[in-house]
């Protein structure tokens, strides 16, 4: 782990980076394109997604440059990244598609008239 | 068994692992990693949980944009603006952070000081917002109706704007008093306090006024807007109003589910309790860097694990800020 140079003008590169994707997050969210919003897309709106992979591609520029695991071993790197990225995944899947199940069961029985 | 035991001689001391470094990273770095990921897998489960509940009440879920609408010394309706605010100022602390670790492999002192304070200043900062955040959905923004069966209602105009319960409803004239301890009822409260109006003012001032229409929180999944009833589907609905509800705490929630704030607090909570350890470890590694310590020991080895750490907490910011505010 010897850095005899300096990375500043990366790290500035990679905050620019990380701002333009938060810019364009915030501009979505707030105009909300009917096109993207109201159309599903594998169980969610494109709006959505694009949300999620925005999400996905600054938390790759976060943990690759400012976290340093781009400098780390690929077997460090991989412990970290696989480990995560694969329980984290199926965590979120199983929930989902639970939670998915009871809103469909559930929605049979709310009342919204009286 | 030499390469599990850390030998007594070896050079570096038990503490830092001895000689043998697993993967080239050194034994505080692996353990703040070990650390990192299970703190992820915890906010993992928090977050997966938000979505269990999202995707169950998905007909019924408060909108984001309509509860987070606040700007600073600013009034009116601006959803987004100031979380994202709150996130460019934690991107930012994360980048003077980065900076001092890169300060610290060049052993420059005096800027690993300037951007260890900086990183310290952004946090203060961030933490600040949130508290100022958590005020604004604790004290509510509109006030809207509980029902029966503890769906709320809310009041919007013609234009469909959710309105303020103070825009509308006109004071009668019955004092009402909280009960306090010295009445011997301090156990039954309100559950938000005393609220502004009673039922009773707010369903009265609704009939009065022909241009107030009522909204539940049922969602149109086609428009993805909330329901507004009909003049007389929503006198059916009053009929049922059992409490006035403004702001929002554990047990109440204005603006829909209470659900939605328990998530909301016990999440953003959870990670304003990082952001606010990170400020304390951040402060002593501070000192330590202007005290020496680390031009002693010949390296800034610490701001880098303090730095892993403090990245990991903007880190979780990101999904936060994805799966509260915007998706």
């Amino acid at each position: 782990m010897a850095h005899a140079e300096s990375h500043t003008g990366l790290i500035w590169k990679v905050f620019g980076f990380l701002s333009l994707i938060t810019i364009v997050e915030v501009i979505l969210g707030i105009a909300k394109p009917e096109s993207i919003h109201l159309t599903k897309f594998l169980g969610t709106s494109i709006l959505n997604w694009i949300f999620l992979i925005l999400t996905l591609v600054k938390a790759y520029g976060i943990a690759w440059y400012f976290m340093h695991l781009k400098q780390e071993k690929a077997g460090l790197r991989r412990a970290i990244v696989w480990t995560s990225v694969f329980l984290i995944c199926y965590l979120a899947t199983l929930l989902l598609i639970e939670g998915n199940y009871m809103g469909d069961i559930l929605s049979s029985y709310t009342k919204w008239t009286y | 068994m030499e390469a599990t035991i850390a030998t007594e001689n070896a050079n570096k001391g038990a503490w830092s692992g001895g000689e043998k470094e697993p993967l080239g990273s050194s034994y505080g770095k692996m353990m703040m990693w070990f650390f990192i990921i299970s703190d992820a897998l915890t906010f993992s489960g928090f977050l997966a949980a938000y979505g269990l509940m999202r995707f169950k009440f998905l007909d019924s879920w408060p909108i984001a944009d309509e509860v987070f609408t606040h700007v600073p010394f600013i009034h009116g309706h601006y959803p987004m603006y100031y979380v994202a605010f709150m996130t460019f100022i934690l991107i930012f602390s994360s980048v003077t952070m980065v900076l001092a670790v890169d300060a610290g492999h060049h052993m420059k002192k005096g800027k690993v000081t300037l951007y260890m304070l900086l990183t310290i200043i952004g946090g203060l900062i961030f933490l600040g917002s949130q508290a100022w955040e958590w005020k604004n959905f604790i004290g509510g923004t509109y006030g809207s109706l509980e029902l029966q069966d503890g769906k709320m209602v809310q009041f919007v105009d013609a234009s469909g704007h959710q309105i303020a319960l103070e825009d509308f409803v006109v004071r009668s004239n019955d004092n009402r008093v909280e009960h306090t301890k010295s009445n011997g009822l301090w156990y039954v409260k309100d559950a938000a306090g005393l609220a502004p109006f009673t039922v009773n003012e707010v369903v009265e001032s609704f009939k009065a006024n022909p241009d107030v229409s009522l909204r539940t929180e049922q969602i149109n999944l086609e428009t993805k807007e909330k329901t507004i009833l009909s003049r007389a589907e929503a006198n059916q609905f009053l009929a049922k109003a059992t409490g006035v509800v403004k702001g929002a705490n554990l047990k109440v929630n204005e603006y829909g589910k209470t659900l939605f704030a328990d998530f909301f607090f016990f999440i953003t909570g959870f990670h304003g309790f990082h952001v606010f350890s990170g400020i304390l470890i951040n402060i002593i590694i501070f000192f330590n860097v202007i005290l020496g310590t680390y031009e002693r020991r010949g390296h800034y080895e610490m701001v880098e694990k303090v730095g892993l750490y403090w990245h990991f907490v903007d880190l979780v910011w990101v999904f936060v800020f994805t799966f509260f505010y915007l998706v």
